[in-house]
């Protein structure tokens, strides 16, 4: 059991990792996160990288959703920007794909303000309305702006481009996206040490007190969006890498809700919790098409009730969450943490 | 040390609000000396948290001035005027929930901190820095004298309502108030939390000098701490001056405590139509 | 034909479409009035009404008039299980977690019917003739105008059922303050549960209306967005605000799908969404909420 920690400095008692045992499980992942690409096969590289897009994607929208308590049906369209941008920008510069990405995550934070703009007005369930609403919009100028967007049929990418390699294999492209998100995962977390992310969460809380306090609502509101989207656009512009292509189908709504979904299941306004929960929710269609294979024998085109298993799995998650866990396997996880720090004491 | 804040003098002059034919605060002028304890208080529905909801930006009001050390920021908003040096608690505690007691008292510096969203995320280098010195300060000149180290690192969800309500103060201190406004800081309190949140406000008002201005029901504090009293009735001033001469006042007792006459009861429930329900 | 002929017949085709968005929209009205809940799985519970009615009358080949009250039935029932297994669990959480469990209930939904019928489009049994119909010498498909005739009865009835009968007097009492309608004796849980079954019975018929003029496919609740605008643009809690805002979506549509082409008519809808978000956020005729400290 453990009684109390101690620290000796503010800057030890603040720091995003306070104990032993928590930096012996950091070196472990990490170590894990080095060893995966020798060890894996293909296929499990694949679901790494993939992982890896949607837990940028997820973390971007826990610091909007979770965080600040702004609630976005938009994160699929804020990454289909950042794909986009990639994609249009492999074709016609030859800049590395670092470049790219970042512009992708900039031009999709400038949208991300734009859309932020109601939130002048109105919050809670009209703002996840209007998020719903600004996808649309962008759904139909991916449709229709053909001359940058390709229109219906999209745009090919360019293999990612790195100092003159190009990155094509897994392999490579796991070396180039995971140090990207732990990157991103680490300056999220940064984020909630700081009066930036104090001041997202007291609007998340209480927001018209927060005024009071000195925290301006809307310049506020907008950061947020901008970063989350931010966070969008760098996982959208990792996606348009890995997939090589990109359409008005790749990011419908449905994408947004799998990325609700993840924070939901995971935890709101909990980085371990977007972590844990984007990788689960990016996990289960595999379960399920694991499941299904082992049905095939039995049931005749099992095959094609995979996607719909999916999409009632992924909505009966949503609500067994809400209902039952409602802060998500990150509060399970702290559960099981409390339980061996009082062992055997309590149990 | 703790860097010195000029304490700030509050002129409140001719201030009128009213919420559609309802007048919630109906001429009212008074001044706030710099470095004393003035008290408003008055009735259920006199008008003071409307006039709080005034000082703090929430409510614009639609005549009359707020000068803040002769400068008017009636129209400021919110977010400057706590730059400039408001600060206030609530009537029902408006901590965030979500945070520890720690990060509710940081909060409250927000305003007076400098780091940018970059080196939020980079966290190394300036916000780092800024962070901790906020930090030792905090400790040093809030944390240690509100004595509250125990729970520093505690919810505020999980603290009794005493405690919260003194967190809500540290977190007004962290704002480098040059005016500190508190709404009804004992109410709910038992005697023991009281005494200990008069001393604390007497404490502020001595050793940082900052100027205070309170609402507040618990007549025995507000004529132990204050310096000054101000009463408000139907929106509008009916006394003001030392704690012992506004307790003798005859307007003040017969707002409290009603006339014996029917036929001034009535005259006061037929001039209650244009006195204001207390907003908020 | 002249061109303002064929204007008022695209006109006359939006109004009947856009009664069939009332209609829709009357479902999230109620839900929302009685439990404040924005319940975004009306659409598919829409989707769900045209299903049941697929399944009863076309695989189980009973007579659409059977079919039409079972199906209607069917959609109830979703509601009546929702409400009480799910909603009522959900009491006192924030209306955001409440939102996203019925957005959750959407994806299972949609899952379900994928799963049992597949994804491709079908049409529903013919159950209104076939034959158009003429107002002097202006054209409109018969399926339309019967929506249109439906959905304004169906409102009609809802108006006055509002106005005069208990139950709806329930329901607006507990609109206006649930504890207090309590107190009153009014059974709040049962205002629930009822607001939910019809709301959700409403919405499988407008799902059948719909269904006869267009077909049914999964994907066919995103006209459940449309009636989502509707909702906001009328209002959350206003049955007039439906009504009123459903015509003039339906007339929007209409005008931009014809005049604009296909692919402008949602992308219009929202954007009337975005700027009636900035300029009246509580709707055309909805309760303004006051913010208090």
């Amino acid at each position: 059991m453990r009684i109390a920690t101690a620290n000796e400095t503010y800057l030890a008692d603040e720091a995003l990792l306070r104990t032993r045992t928590q930096w012996a499980w950091l070196g472990l992942f990490a170590l894990v996160l080095v060893a995966a690409p020798f060890v894996l096969n293909n296929y499990w590289l694949y679901l790494a990288c993939l992982v890896a897009i949607n837990v940028a994607s997820a973390t971007g929208l826990n610091i909007l959703t979770g965080y600040t308590g702004l609630v976005s049906l938009g994160q699929g369209a804020f990454m289909a920007v950042g794909a986009y941008t990639v994609a249009w920008l492999s074709q016609k510069t030859g800049m590395p794909f670092l470049v790219n990405i970042l512009a992708g995550g900039l031009v999709a934070a400038f949208v991300g303000i734009l859309v932020g703009i109601p939130s002048l007005r109105v919050k809670g369930l009209y703002l996840a309305i209007a998020t719903i609403g600004a996808s649309i919009i962008l759904q139909f100028v991916f449709l229709n702006w053909s001359s940058v967007t390709g229109g219906a049929r999209g745009l090919a990418v360019r293999p990612a481009n790195f100092f003159g390699t190009s990155l094509t294999t897994y392999f490579q492209l796991y070396w180039a996206f995971v140090p990207i998100t732990v990157l991103m995962v680490v300056g999220a977390a940064n984020l909630f040490r700081t009066r930036i992310g104090r001041a997202f969460i007291a609007i998340r809380d209480r927001d018209i007190s927060a005024e009071v306090l000195g925290i301006p609502l809307l310049r506020y509101k907008l950061m947020s969006f901008a970063v989350s989207s931010f966070y969008a656009g760098v996982a959208g512009g990792m996606w348009a890498y890995f997939f090589r292509a990109v359409g008005p189908e790749s990011f419908t709504i449905v994408e947004s809700i799998f990325f609700l979904a993840a924070i939901i299941v995971g935890g709101m306004g909990s980085i371990l919790g977007g972590i844990v929960g984007a990788t689960f929710m990016t996990l289960v269609p595999e379960i399920l098409r694991f499941g299904v294979e082992l049905a095939s024998p039995y049931v005749s085109n099992a095959g094609a009730l995979l996607s719909p298993i999916r999409t009632i799995a992924f909505g009966a998650l949503i609500m067994l969450f809400l209902v039952f866990e409602p802060q998500g396997i990150a509060e399970i996880i702290q559960r099981v943490r409390r339980f061996f720090h009082l062992w055997p004491f309590k149990t | 040390m703790r860097a010195p804040m000029t304490p700030a003098r509050l002129e409140i002059d001719g201030l009128s609000l009213s919420f559609g034919g309802l007048k919630a605060i109906n001429d009212v002028s008074f001044d706030v000396k710099p470095g004393t304890i003035t008290a408003l208080i008055g009735p259920n529905g006199a008008g003071k948290t409307s006039m709080f909801n005034c000082i703090s930006g929430f409510y614009k009001p639609q005549h009359g001035a707020i000068r803040f050390d002769g400068e008017d920021v009636t129209r400021t908003h919110p977010p400057l005027r706590a730059k400039m040096g408001f600060a206030r608690t609530f009537q029902n505690i408006a901590l965030f929930r979500g945070m520890t007691v720690l990060d509710n008292i940081k909060l409250g510096r927000h305003a007076h901190m400098k780091t940018n969203i970059f080196q939020a995320l980079a966290y190394f280098g300036t916000a780092a820095r800024e962070e901790m010195d906020l930090r030792a300060e905090v400790e040093r000149d809030i944390i240690d004298f509100l004595e509250i180290n125990h729970i520093r690192h505690m919810p505020v969800a999980a603290l009794s309502y005493g405690l919260q309500k003194r967190v809500e103060l540290a977190r007004a201190l962290a704002m480098r108030p040059r005016i500190l406004l508190l709404d009804e800081p004992v109410a709910g309190m038992n005697r023991e939390e009281t005494e200990d949140m008069a001393r604390f406000i007497l404490d502020v008002k001595e050793e940082w000098g900052t100027t205070i201005l309170m609402v507040e029901h618990d007549m025995g504090m507000v004529m132990d701490i204050s310096d000054h009293v101000v009463v408000l009735n139907f929106g509008q001033v009916i006394a003001r001056g030392l704690p012992g001469e506004v307790q003798q006042d005859p307007n003040v007792v017969a707002a409290y405590l009603g006339s014996g006459d029917p036929a001034a009861l009535m005259k006061r429930l037929a001039a209650g139509t244009s006195g204001g329900a207390e907003a908020a | 034909m002249s061109d303002f002929l064929f204007f008022l017949e695209v006109s006359l085709a939006g109004l009947g479409s856009g009664a069939l968005l009332s209609l829709t929209a009357l479902a999230f009205v109620l839900i929302y009035k009685a439990t404040r809940v924005i319940n975004l799985a009306v659409s598919e519970i829409l989707m769900m009404g045209g299903y049941f009615f697929f399944a009863l009358a076309a695989g189980m080949s009973l007579s659409p008039w059977v079919a039409l009250p079972l199906a209607i039935a069917g959609g109830g029932l979703i509601g009546a299980i929702v409400e009480r297994g799910v909603i009522r669990r959900m009491l006192g959480e924030s209306a955001i977690s409440v939102f996203m469990v019925t957005v959750g209930l959407g994806s299972v939904l949609v899952g379900l019917v994928e799963f049992v019928w597949g994804t491709n489009p079908r049409t529903l049994p013919d159950f209104t003739g076939t034959a158009p119909v003429f107002i002097g010498q202006l054209y409109i498909s018969r399926k339309i105008a019967i929506a249109f005739v439906v959905a304004s009865l169906v409102i009609a009835i809802f108006l006055l059922l509002f106005r005069y009968w208990r139950g709806g007097v329930a329901l607006r009492a507990t609109a206006t303050d649930q504890a207090a309608a309590y107190s009153c004796g009014i059974n709040v849980p049962g205002v629930f549960s009822a607001a939910w079954i019809i709301g959700c019975a409403t919405a499988a018929g407008a799902g059948i209306l719909l269904g006869a003029i267009g077909g049914i496919s999964p994907v066919m609740g995103a006209f459940g967005l449309s009636a989502l605008v509707v909702v906001i643009v009328g209002g959350l809690d206003s049955v007039m605000g439906a009504l009123v805002a459903g015509l003039l979506i339906g007339l929007v549509e209409a005008w931009a799908g014809t005049y604009l082409g296909g692919e402008y008519k949602l992308v219009s809808t929202f954007i009337i969404l975005i700027v009636m978000l900035m300029v009246r956020p509580y709707g055309l005729f909805g309760t303004t909420e006051i913010e208090r400290l």
